[in-house]
């Protein structure tokens, strides 16, 4: 009796410190987890640091020799080692304020006929066909404008501008150059196309989120679907939408691979959007394996700095005011 | 109400009523301006690359210019390239995911995380080629198919992070409860339970992420750089499908063009069916669900 007793005994003994064990290895396993998990976290922000810490670490030779004069000087010169950014940062701004231009009235466009006009079994399709133009990889882009869409702007376009708009007072001079094809404009074009389904599906997604009864209020006061757009779902939805215009902006601000097809490569400033000119990002991609001096080298990685720190900015905006409009769903 | 009153209101009615059809007409015409654009590139992609499109293409190296060949050396090189960055990328992006997720959801470095990580979601591609440019090209002396890898998986990190969270959210919490009142560690839930119920989800990201990178040519332009043979050494600069277009689809020879176009057409076929089938599989998931 006693010795079964002990034995009892020593069988739960052996559970609870079996249990102990246990629980003090599911302790330690959940510990180490957390502790990958976490890290993994932090590295994603040291990514975005790392990133920006490094190009200024690189570009800090060009920082240094030319000083804020590197902002402002129109010069860009490999042989006398003389580099300045403005006409990357010009050409950069150009093309991506066409683009916006084109893009923002076409995608609210889009957005407007994908909620309020196309009938339902439309929606679906239609929109998943305009979202593929953002699976697109930039360098088909680049490839077809260069081999498309140029001729066709040199060929037609630009002679079309010159004689009709060309003569115009103020804005003539932006219209007048040589028929090349290439040049700020068609990069503006070519950018527009690209952003267009990124600007347009969250213009979508926001308007979505307009509670029906504030539309069929509308409605049934007599408002035609315009008024119900322009009044009801703009203003109520008015940071968002200025966000994916944002979102946009940052994205044709850093493209690449279509701006540095159809821009031309020209170190010059002019009037003539129809004249070849250059963006930050394309003159990286240019230049940045034949950079053969350690100032040429750092130049191109302190512009990279700076249109890293401009899409920074950006798109930054741009989170924050989508944030507004999701809070303010959030607190209904 | 008299005749001149009903006039009014009928003008006005009228006016109202023909502004709504010029903007609705407009709407409808701006869509139709973006699949015009649609139709156009893809159908170019389509007719150029097809013709441009012979079985040498997967045999044969890339030519010097005047010559026949293919983009064997460069398939390979943009496949491993990939997989490398698909490797390095998800882990990491899961990890994060899963901390945003279910260890700071409403933490104020959960929200800087997830809100650093959708600005790396949209940041100019060229500038992470810089990045691994600085951080391994210029310390390790020079252009490896590593340092290719490693500026894609730059890339992959932010849209894995992001479908993992959003995934992991849409997980109902009485899961977790359930597996958590059974005495199973949190390791353990977010191991078995959490992730079997995101998989599709986070494999739909990996699938995207996957899409996105393979057309990529920036960030590989002074990572990997090119090569001009086969290699499978990723410590030696590599060939990528989207850098030996860039290269070709500039120079002035016509068999180099017909060689981009055809790059181009297995480039755009393969990101068009990555993300039909990633589709496919949210919307199956979906399906299972209601």
């Amino acid at each position: 009796m006693a010795a079964n007793s002990s034995a009892i005994t020593t069988t739960i003994t052996a559970a609870i410190v079996d249990a102990d064990r246990r629980n003090a290895r599911d302790a330690r396993a959940d510990g180490a987890f957390r502790w990958i998990v976490t890290a993994a976290g932090i590295f994603v922000l040291l990514a975005l640091a790392g990133a920006a810490l490094s190009m200024l670490w690189g570009g800090r030779e060009a920082f240094s020799t030319f000083g804020l004069g590197f902002l402002f000087s129109t010069e860009w010169d490999a042989v006398n080692h003389h580099f300045g950014a403005l006409v990357p940062i010009y050409g950069t701004l150009v093309t991506a304020l066409i683009a916006m231009i084109i893009a923002v009235p076409v995608s609210f466009g889009i957005a407007l006929f994908l909620t309020e006009v196309a009938p339902n079994w439309m929606r679906g399709p239609v929109g998943a066909a305009i979202e593929l133009l953002a699976g697109i990889p930039s360098i088909i882009y680049g490839m077809w404008g260069l081999f498309v869409f140029v001729p066709l702007m040199g060929e037609y376009v630009s002679p079309w501008l010159n004689d009709h708009i060309g003569a115009l007072p103020l804005i003539g001079p932006l219209f007048t150059g040589p028929p090349l094809g290439i040049g700020m404009l068609t990069a503006g074009i070519v950018l527009a196309i690209m952003v267009i389904p990124f600007i347009s599906s969250v213009m979508r997604e926001v308007f979505l989120t307009v509670p029906t009864r504030l539309k069929e209020s509308a409605y049934a006061l007599g408002s035609t679907t315009t008024e119900v757009v322009w009044d009801i779902v703009l203003p109520y939805t008015r940071s968002a939408v200025i966000g994916g215009i944002f979102l946009g902006l940052g994205r044709a601000l850093g493209e690449t691979m279509a701006v540095t097809f159809v821009l031309g490569n020209a170190h010059q400033l002019t009037a003539s959007l129809l004249m070849p000119g250059n963006s930050i990002a394309a003159t990286i991609a240019n230049e940045f394996t034949e950079a053969d001096s350690d100032i040429y080298r750092s130049s191109l990685i302190a512009l990279g700095f700076l249109l890293f720190i401009v899409t920074f900015f950006v798109l930054a905006a741009a989170k924050l005011m989508l944030r507004r409009l999701s809070r303010q769903e959030g607190a209904k | 109400m008299n005749a001149s009153t009903h006039a009014v209101s009928d003008r006005l009615y009228r006016n109202r009523r023909v502004k709504n059809a010029i903007a609705l007409g407009l709407s409808g015409l701006a869509t139709l301006f973006g699949l015009f654009w649609l139709v156009w590139i893809l159908w170019t992609t389509l007719r150029t690359g097809l013709a441009a499109m012979k079985p040498s293409l997967f045999t044969q190296m890339t030519p010097p210019p005047g010559s026949d060949g293919g983009l064997a050396n460069a398939l390979f090189g943009s496949a491993i390239m990939s997989l490398g960055a698909i490797l390095i990328g998800t882990p990491i992006g899961v990890a994060a995911g899963t901390y945003l997720a279910e260890y700071a959801r409403k933490h104020p470095i959960g929200e800087a995380i997830r809100f650093v990580n959708d600005i790396l979601l949209s940041a100019p591609s060229i500038v992470l080629g810089l990045f691994v440019y600085t951080l391994v090209v210029r310390t390790s002396g020079h252009f490896s198919g590593y340092a290719g890898a490693l500026s894609l998986a730059l890339i992959v990190l932010p849209v894995v992070v992001r479908t993992t969270d959003e995934m992991l959210q849409l997980v109902p919490s009485t899961m977790r409860e359930a597996a958590l009142s059974l005495g199973v560690p949190q390791w353990k839930v977010t191991m078995q339970v959490l992730y079997r119920s995101a998989l599709p989800g986070i494999v739909t990201g990996v699938l995207l992420a996957l899409a996105r990178i393979s057309g990529e040519t920036a960030p590989l332009l002074f990572t990997a750089l090119n090569n001009q043979y086969w290699t499978h050494d990723l410590s030696q600069p590599m060939a990528s499908v989207p850098v030996v277009i860039f290269q070709y689809a500039m120079s002035p020879y016509d068999s180099w063009h017909a060689l981009a176009w055809a790059g181009a057409f297995v480039v755009t076929l393969f990101v068009l069916l990555l993300s039909l089938l990633s589709r496919a599989i949210l919307l199956r998931n979906k399906a299972s669900h209601d």
